[in-house]
């Protein structure tokens, strides 16, 4: 499954235009999936979850990375995620409802950072490119 | 039951005395018939949902989107008695309109992200929290009915 025409110039736009902020913006979306879905607090004992936290810092820089790297390779999404399906889907053993909330908190992210950009064909592009990435994200064999 | 404490129930009537429901009913159920088009099947009679400029214009949608948000703003005088205030609404949407009440949930999730768009100062990841436990308690108090 890939992505249509449009949806791929919209996140690839909006991504330029985000620049090296993504880590600001990946990070808070965590700080808000811990504080509105606790549930998720689970996949991290390891990690101090408190506000400001280095690690939760550490963390939202690897999620920018990494969502980067997939709207550099909206082509080949499972392809170039396959490491990080390895680890998600088989060594940490994340529910992907988990992946869910986290995108749903980026997209408040950046509807409340960029509102004049969020309109709502925006949102559609980014709601489906984040699910491509869920996708690619989940266990290929069970 | 859902319990809410005193601070997210003030944190949630004081970014409710500034919506505008009229505008942010018509906004929420716009995205959500743009974001998720299957969602548009309950809306046959509503006209031309052919585009993101049809949907967003269309005066049905608005009218629609600020009677929903209008019934929002009773739940959050009722936050206390959801499942009570919501139980007529829950039998209608599954013995009248059939409505599969994951929904409720995604429209719940347009609602915090217009929320987010109008007002980025004061939706804090704490407001939000207080706010999404708002829309999901709604959301399942909607499904309560059901059978």
């Amino acid at each position: 499954m890939v992505l249509a025409a449009a949806d791929r110039a919209a996140v690839r736009a909006l991504w330029l235009k985000l620049g090296s902020n993504v880590g600001v913006y990946t990070t808070e979306a965590l700080e808000r999936t811990f504080l509105a879905f606790p549930s998720t607090k689970t996949y991290f004992l390891q990690l101090d979850l408190s506000p400001g936290s280095a690690q939760v810092r550490d963390h939202g820089q690897k999620v920018a990375d990494a969502l980067t790297l997939a709207v550099d390779n909206l082509d080949d999404l499972p392809g170039a995620l396959s490491a990080l399906r390895e680890l998600h889907a088989h060594k940490l053993r994340v529910d992907p409802v988990s992946f869910k909330l986290l995108a749903h908190c980026l997209l408040v992210t950046l509807a409340r950072h960029y509102p004049g950009d969020f309109s709502p064909a925006m949102q559609a592009s980014l709601d489906k490119f984040l699910s491509h990435v869920i996708s690619a994200l989940a266990p290929n064999c069970r | 039951m859902v319990h809410f404490t005193a601070e997210e129930k003030k944190a949630v009537a004081s970014l409710w005395a500034r919506v505008n429901v009229e505008e942010a009913g018509g906004e929420s159920l716009g995205r959500l018939l743009i974001v998720y088009p299957w969602t548009q099947r309950f809306f046959d009679s509503f006209g031309n949902l052919c585009s993101e400029s049809a949907i967003m214009g269309n005066p049905k949608v608005k009218a629609h989107g600020r009677k929903v948000l209008t019934t929002f703003g009773n739940a959050i005088k009722h936050m206390d008695d959801l499942k009570g205030t919501f139980a007529h609404l829950s039998e209608l949407h599954c013995d009248k309109l059939h409505v599969d009440p994951e929904n409720f949930r995604l429209l719940g999730n347009m609602i915090l992200i217009v929320l987010a768009s109008h007002f980025s100062k004061e939706f804090t990841p704490q407001m939000q929290a207080a706010w999404q436990k708002l829309t999901d308690a709604v959301a399942n108090a909607l499904a309560h009915k059901y059978h």
